[in-house]
């Protein structure tokens, strides 16, 4: 009993088992057929999207520097993996081959992701952002007139494809690592001097961290991540082309990240569920879904940040007393 | 003593003489830091001039002067936030012209900010502890999967940390988020994070800004008790005469980027130069 | 050389739609301190406006424009009161954030009004080829041109000269000092959003004109393309969004013309970040050393 009481307040450990649980549930109803279409198809985006939000809130929640092109990260592990995965695709199996290449992709991101962070290193704020979303449109633009990937066709992925039965497990193990690693960095001596840069950094080079170091660590473990992911991804599909990545999907994760709150782990986790299910629940308004969704999202940030409404929010977290609110640091930001 | 305009190319060093005495007890000992015609100008006007200084490695010094003086100027200098334009910067022997921020930090010079730069998000606890990054020595790797030796090397820093707050007895704020302490506090915790980098030298700027005379008194004493723990130099930006005289061994007075005297406390409260500083000059 | 120079005059063309949004981009960036990332939309919203205006209800072009530029400033306005005055002392992200949801929100408004098949823009301007010695461009490049150039010298007088013009300056300085001075604030900031959507209305026709047909997205790469324009020439910068924006019209045309118009975006992004790494705060902009 006294464990049981210990673990639950272990926030952690209640993200990871309730996450551990909803899983299960959703392995079990996919493997049993318990199941309709239209949520399966949501299982593998869903858990991408974790993966992507979860590996972003490192860059914007814990260093505070904004990145728009985390879906070039994506992008460059996704064709550098799946053409790995193509030309392996009769000699491995699957169970061999999808690791392999999500290793390879998370590489090849890793890579890329050390190039956009050099110039990180001088630049601050929205210079640095824009920096980003150049470099997520350059990559969109040349694995889109390569020939290799497939040109503005995309490149054809049927020889992979596999369904979301056979790559659960693969994106299972995939979220709980990135989970996992974000939850440990953010209690390492390194996550400290991370979210040190991010809260003054004048005063982190007075103690004598080494910004540049831990800014490129960061950038290229969030672009590992989300490399890994897109090896995944590439392979739920028949066909992938680089515009899906753009700046707007990369928008798209920043605002998971957002809404879930900076630097909390596990509020990138429930917002990234929530907000791709959120259009599959309007689906039933047809055409309204996506307005839903602006106004939903709008909405959504004038309640929780508005200055006007905080004696309002007061009043609502006294009601809920005692379901203590994950909050990060949220006075840093583009400015 | 002439600006060394070209200090740059002078690696070099030849014994200056001494225009500044360090306590009898360094007398024999290397000091710890030596300051010689240091200077920077802001497009084209001159914020800090000839500025030279020896410290002695126990030595508890004051730099004080009007507003707007270059006093934490100097000490941006000191730490390389500003690149010096002119003169040399000895640290514990060494000539710092090469070093970043963070490696005069790594030499041993630690410093508290004047408008207090705490991580606000992070815990009490983890100011500290993030402080002794070079000391906690465990890999990337290590503090990703939580391998072998993290456990134990977090709970060693832990420690450390905790007996570092009970210096100002705040081991019952250790799980508080830094932004939301007092600000007293907050001073206190700067100065605890500077001094959990190990330093040879320790820079205060206005350690005692909005205190209350209780509150310096106490400052007073836990500075001095700080240098004998530790065995460390200070030198501290004050504008609390009464801590500088109580508190200072050596003083430094700038005005207008000059140094306009320098001796002992009582050597200072007579410098007409001082007087006049502060108070103005006196119609005839 | 003939190919070049009309190679310039289109990216000069190309450059002024540009930097007509972008001032929009900075003057909000400056003055504001946030990112408007619905201001490409309002673009598109301005462009419909001129599409039903001329089209169904067939009114004359003069009041066409007229009436584009009324929507458009009345919309940012109103975007401003609503969503973002809120946020006013909020984060900067949660403001970005609501300004991507606005940007949502009025593509999708479109996107159900109008539906997501492209629409012709009226062209109610019809000047042909013009030639220019052994050069011939499109009239509707040399308009644009001239229209921009006007509204350049226009807003630079207006900022330096009048009172609203230094009210702005103030804000843009420091917002609590121009307040302590008895400036409203709130006024200022919505008066800087009239102006940049009533130049996102001129921008519209310019754009619509040249290249006619308006979807709901047709605000977005525009829009983004300003955006860095702005950055590019120093966000906050008048001088540096018209710079900004005219470099990047004419290195897109000129990496179209003697590239590939394949890679034509790949090339101006490239030039971004080579610029920004060499110069961290864009063309003109101010290098603030923060204060330790």
């Amino acid at each position: 009993m006294g464990r049981a009481k210990e673990l639950l307040k272990n926030k952690n450990a209640v993200t990871l088992i309730a996450l551990a649980a909803a899983y299960a549930v959703v392995a079990w109803m996919l493997y049993s057929g318990h199941i309709t279409r239209q949520f399966t198809n949501m299982i593998i985006p869903m858990s991408m999207y974790i993966v992507l939000a979860v590996s972003l809130n490192l860059v914007v929640g814990f260093l505070g520097e904004l990145n728009l092109g985390h879906a070039g990260f994506m992008s460059v592990g996704l064709f550098t993996g799946c053409l790995l995965s193509i030309s392996l695709a009769d000699k491995l199996p699957l169970i061999a081959r999808l690791p392999l290449c999500m290793l390879v992709g998370g590489i090849c991101a890793g890579l890329f992701g050390f190039a956009v962070g050099m110039p990180a290193l001088r630049l601050k704020g929205d210079y640095l952002a824009i920096v980003t979303l150049a470099c997520g449109e350059i990559v969109k633009n040349i694995i889109t007139n390569l020939n290799v990937t497939g040109g503005a066709r995309g490149l054809n992925t049927q020889p992979i494809y596999s369904g979301a039965k056979a790559l659960l497990p693969y994106a299972v193990v995939l979220v709980f690592l990135t989970v996992i690693v974000m939850m440990h960095i953010k209690k390492s001596k390194q996550g400290r001097a991370i979210m040190a840069i991010r809260d003054n950094r004048i005063a982190a080079e007075s103690i004598g961290l080494n910004v540049t170091y831990y800014k490129l660590t960061v950038f290229i473990i969030a672009a590992f991540f989300a490399g890994a992911a897109g090896a995944l991804y590439g392979h739920y599909f028949a066909n992938v082309k680089a515009v899906t990545f753009d700046y707007n999907m990369s928008i798209e994760i920043l605002v998971i990240v957002v809404l879930g709150g900076m630097g909390s782990v596990r509020g990138s986790v429930i917002a990234a569920v929530v907000l791709q299910a959120l259009p599959e629940i309007f689906r039933d308004f047809g055409d309204y879904r996506m307005l839903i969704y602006a106004v939903v999202l709008i909405l959504a940030m004038l309640l929780t940040n508005s200055p006007r409404l905080a004696p309002l929010r007061q009043k609502l977290s006294s009601v809920r007393l005692g379901k203590a609110k994950e909050t990060g640091g949220e006075n840093h930001g583009t400015a | 003593m002439a600006p060394l305009e070209n200090s740059r190319a002078t690696a070099k060093l030849v014994p200056q003489q001494r225009t500044w005495y360090v306590p009898e007890r360094d007398a024999d000992k290397p000091p710890i830091l030596e300051c010689i015609g240091l200077g920077v100008n802001f497009g084209g006007l001159s914020a800090v001039k000839d500025f030279d200084l020896t410290l002695g490695p126990t030595e508890i010094a004051g730099l004080i002067g009007p507003n707007g003086a270059g006093k934490t100027t100097v000490f941006n200098l000191l730490t390389k936030v500003y690149e010096p334009t002119h003169g040399t910067i000895l640290f514990d022997g060494k000539d710092t012209h090469n070093m970043t921020t963070a490696g005069i930090s790594h030499a041993g010079m630690a410093r508290t900010f004047q408008n207090i730069r705490l991580f606000a998000n992070m815990t009490v606890e983890q100011n500290i502890t993030v402080a002794m990054d070079r000391e906690i020595k465990y890999s990337l790797l290590s503090g990703i999967v939580h391998g072998p030796g993290w456990k134990r090397k977090e709970k060693e820093a832990h420690d450390k940390a905790m007996d570092f707050l009970s210096i100002f007895n705040m081991e019952q704020y250790a799980g508080a988020r830094a932004g939301s302490l007092p600000y007293g506090a907050q001073r206190r915790l700067e100065i605890l994070r500077a001094l959990s980098t190990k330093p040879k030298l320790l820079l205060l700027d206005e350690p005692a800004a909005g205190m209350n005379p209780s509150e310096t008194a106490e400052l007073t004493e836990n500075i001095r008790l700080i240098r004998d723990r530790f065995e460390i130099a200070v030198l501290l930006i004050e504008h609390d005469m009464n801590l500088v005289m109580n508190l200072c061994e050596g003083i430094c007075v700038l005005n207008f980027g000059e140094v306009i005297a320098k001796g002992s406390p009582e050597d200072i409260q007579q410098d007409p130069a001082v007087i006049e500083a502060y108070l103005g000059r006196k119609e005839a | 050389m003939i190919e070049f120079i009309k190679t310039l005059i289109s990216g000069l063309g190309l450059g002024s739609i540009y930097a007509l949004i972008a001032l929009g981009y900075t003057m909000v960036y400056g003055i504001a301190k946030m990112l408007n990332f619905a201001h490409g939309d309002v673009i598109m919203v301005g462009a419909y406006a001129g599409i039903v205006a001329f089209t169904s209800a067939g009114l004359p072009p003069v009041f066409t424009v007229f009436l584009s530029v009324l929507v458009c400033t009345l919309l940012g306005v109103t975007i401003e009161h609503f969503a973002y005055k809120p946020l006013r002392g909020a984060s900067s992200l949660s403001v970005l954030i609501t300004a991507i949801g606005m940007s949502y929100l009025l593509q999708n408004l479109a996107l159900m009004i109008f539906g997501s098949q492209q629409k012709a823009y009226p062209q109610y301007v019809k000047l042909g080829q013009v030639s220019l010695g052994a050069v011939t461009v499109d009239g509707i490049t040399l308009l644009t041109l001239g229209v921009t150039a006007c509204i350049m010298v226009g807003m630079s007088l207006f900022i330096n000269r009048t009172k609203l013009g230094k009210a702005m300056r103030a804000v843009a300085e420091d917002r609590g000092a121009a307040e302590l001075m008895g400036i409203s604030v709130d006024r200022t900031i919505a008066l800087t959003f009239a102006i940049g959507s009533a130049l996102a209305a001129v921008a519209s026709m310019c754009y619509g004109l040249t290249y006619v047909y308006i979807k709901p997205t047709t605000g977005a790469m525009p829009g983004i393309k300003a955006f860095t324009a702005a950055v590019f020439g120093g966000i906050g910068s008048l001088p540096g969004a018209m710079l900004g924006g005219i470099a990047l019209g004419v290195i897109e045309q000129m990496a179209k013309t003697y590239i590939s118009p394949l890679w034509a975006d790949a090339i101006v992004f490239a030039v971004l970040v080579l610029v920004l790494v060499v110069r961290p705060t864009g063309l003109l902009g101010k290098e603030i050393q923060e204060k330790v």
